[in-house]
């Protein structure tokens, strides 16, 4: 009866255990392989050679992909704050007892979400575009030349950072089903205490939510250090204006694509999962420090 | 429900609505004020977007015209359309006169509701603003309909975006039945596998992955797009579990007893309860398909016949990005549907995000 049962087992979960081996387990293992060899992609000679830690000194020497991993941890550390906070801001207000409609309000905000970012891309570059509503605005001001954002290197990251601004749906829903599950008696007792809103979300909202922000931050270092679609789409990964969007993916991209050098390639993308491995490691050490689960220990 | 819960949980609404009432009617109008105003900056791109699709291109570079969609105001006068002026008055403010004869020194202006009121005025017909008024048109969606071939990336979008959700619901259910249901060794450890998986970046696994897909010469065709989506997603997978889970074990127990085999259980017990998250799932890997840009984009790149609707705009836009207006209605030509989509299904999203997001 029982090994009927996990007969059974096994042959529900065998798509996944298929797409484990072809779709991950091979991968990583090729990739990691194909960092030690000399390998063409296509072609008529199709060499394979062991070149041992070629392609890894190389990666050391090489400024380009120093200057393009330069980029996107400059990226990060603007994007992530932001990416961090402003749908935490959202969500509070959202929660707010004082909105009217709040059901209308948190779907609307989540709506920009199922948006293909293409079109997210191209609607906010309206806005700050040339002749957009934003510039439109400035020069009512009294601004002559209002800025080009996507052409100055200074206000290109910001540029970026409001193309994407679309995608915080997700976090905003998450930190609302964590700012539901405060438990009401926290805040009357603080009410009692005489505590006001300013200290009951020090004291009380912020921390109980803090394992809502450590996996929303978890989850946004990932992101931001995979960044590739929005400058891939804005400008085909030449790196405009003066290399300020040659993101590292984009590098590895154009290693693998335009130079035909998987090998290379391959060791970039390893480069790059170390980082986010070592990084997300150290987030998880600090966890102890300020997450707080009310569970207990998890 | 015992009597004496019920009566605690009307003493919760009542002091539910009770915390409520204390709040300012002051307070409520000045924060749904501050967020409406906030939602209407975020949904700015969108309104941009309408307006300048369905904008006349002549309209985009005059000088002075409004944000909304416009055209310069006319009148006729003895059979010929003159424009429509602002003209300055000594309180500051503007009236809108036609403009019957221009003249460097002095022209001659029209009432537009009574055109055979003339007066002269003083002053050169060019420092005069144009007056605009409301109009549309719907010409550029039916010239990006034609030149960005719509019906074919649209057909190509819905097609892959239908096969593969099928592909996704039909494996994820299974896998997931397993895991919550059917016992096996090294289940728990599986499952933290699978779980791992979610956080390992694909660019790791794209090149050997790409290589496969060369090699078996899938390249350029749909395949690569379909095929995986029929082995399941760590993603969906756990959604679906953590929702089977809730399931009552005495429903299985039930039809095990009458002699259902876990076929049968599956398919008469779980399905039936589980049509909540296989909706979800559907439509999250529905418009997660439609939005897709980078399977598309390596696998499809020299096929332009078999592309979808995002790589369509996107090369679309840096076609014609001189020629106001086309972008803007291919951009919403794109995002309506998964749009739409969301609207009718809206809370199967968010208890989808909820699950997911909340529960590891």
């Amino acid at each position: 009866m029982e090994r009927r049962e996990a007969q059974w087992g096994f042959l529900f979960i065998s798509p996944w255990i298929i797409g484990l081996a072809v779709f991950y387990a091979f991968p990583i293992v090729a990739s990691l392989l194909l960092t030690f060899f000399d390998a063409s992609l296509t072609g008529a000679e199709r060499n394979f050679t062991f070149i041992g830690l070629d392609n890894w000194i190389r990666f050391f020497n090489d400024p380009m992909a120093w200057k393009a991993l330069g980029v996107t941890v400059r990226f990060t550390l603007l994007t992530l704050p932001v990416g961090i906070f402003v749908p935490l801001a959202v969500a509070l207000v959202l929660n707010s007892k004082a909105l009217v409609a709040p059901g209308l309000f948190r779907v609307l905000w989540f709506l920009p979400y199922v948006i293909p970012f293409v079109a997210g891309i191209i609607g906010w570059l309206g806005v700050i575009g040339q002749n957009g509503p934003l510039n439109t605005l400035i020069e009512l001001f009294g601004v002559q030349d209002a800025p080009l954002w996507t052409n100055d290197p200074g206000l290109i990251y910001p540029a970026l950072v409001l193309m994407g601004i679309w995608g915080i749906g997700s976090a905003i829903v998450v930190y609302l089903s964590g700012l539901g599950g405060v438990p009401t008696e926290l805040y009357e007792a603080a009410m009692v205490d005489g505590a006001g809103w300013w200290a009951s979300l020090r004291h009380i909202t912020l921390p109980m939510i803090t394992p809502v922000i450590f996996y929303n931050l978890i989850l946004g270092v990932a992101g931001s250090l995979q960044y590739f679609l929005v400058p891939q789409v804005l400008n085909g990964g030449n790196g405009n204006p003066e290399g300020s969007t040659l993101f590292f993916n984009i590098y590895l991209f154009k290693s693998f694509f335009t130079y035909q050098d998987p090998s290379y390639g391959a060791t970039l993308a390893w480069v790059l999962f170390l980082i986010t491995l070592g990084l997300s490691l150290i987030l998880f050490g600090t966890q102890k420090r300020w997450v707080y689960y009310a569970g207990g220990d998890r | 429900m015992s009597a004496a819960q019920e009566l605690s949980a009307e003493a919760v609404v009542a002091e539910r609505t009770e915390s409520r009432r204390r709040i300012s009617t002051r307070r409520r109008i000045l924060v749904t004020l501050g967020v409406a105003t906030l939602t209407f900056l975020f949904f700015a791109p969108l309104f941009n977007l309408a307006a300048t699709s369905v904008k006349d291109p002549d309209q985009v570079y005059a000088a002075g015209a409004p944000l909304y969609p416009a055209r310069p105001k006319q009148v006729e006068v003895d059979g010929k359309d003159r424009p429509v002026v602002r003209v300055p008055q000594a309180d500051g403010t503007f009236m809108e006169m036609v403009l019957v004869k221009p003249g460097r020194q002095e022209s001659v202006l029209a009432d537009p509701a009574d055109v055979s009121k003339t007066i002269v005025w003083q002053g050169s017909w060019r420092t005069l603003e144009n007056a605009w008024e409301f109009s549309a048109t719907l010409n550029n969606y039916g010239e990006v309909w034609k030149l960005l071939d719509y019906p074919r990336l649209l057909l190509n979008t819905i097609i892959i975006a239908v096969v593969g959700t099928i592909g996704t619901v039909v494996s994820c259910v299974l896998v997931a039945y397993g895991f919550a249901r059917l016992k096996f060794p090294g289940r728990g450890k599986l499952f933290q596998v699978m779980v791992a998986t979610i956080f390992i970046p694909g660019t790791v696994t794209l090149i050997p992955t790409y290589m496969l897909f060369l090699n078996l010469g899938w390249v350029n065709t749909w395949l690569p797009l379909l095929v995986p989506t029929f082995l399941a997603n760590a993603f969906d997978v756990f959604l679906i579990r953590q929702y089977m889970m809730t399931i009552p074990r005495e429903h299985d127990e039930a039809a095990q007893i009458e002699g259902a085999g876990p076929w049968q259980i599956l398919r008469d017990v779980i399905i039936p309860q589980s049509w909540p998250v296989i909706i979800a799932v559907t439509v999250f890997h529905f418009v997660y398909s439609w939005n897709d840009y980078f399977g598309p984009l390596i696998y499809l790149s020299t096929k332009p016949e078999l592309q979808t609707l995002g790589i369509g705009l996107s090369r679309f836009s840096d076609q014609y990005n001189a020629r106001v207006g086309f972008p803007e209605a291919a951009t919403i030509m794109t995002l309506a549907i998964p749009v739409v989509l969301f609207i009718l299904f809206q809370r199967y999203f968010v208890r989808g995000v909820v699950v997911t997001g909340v529960d590891k």
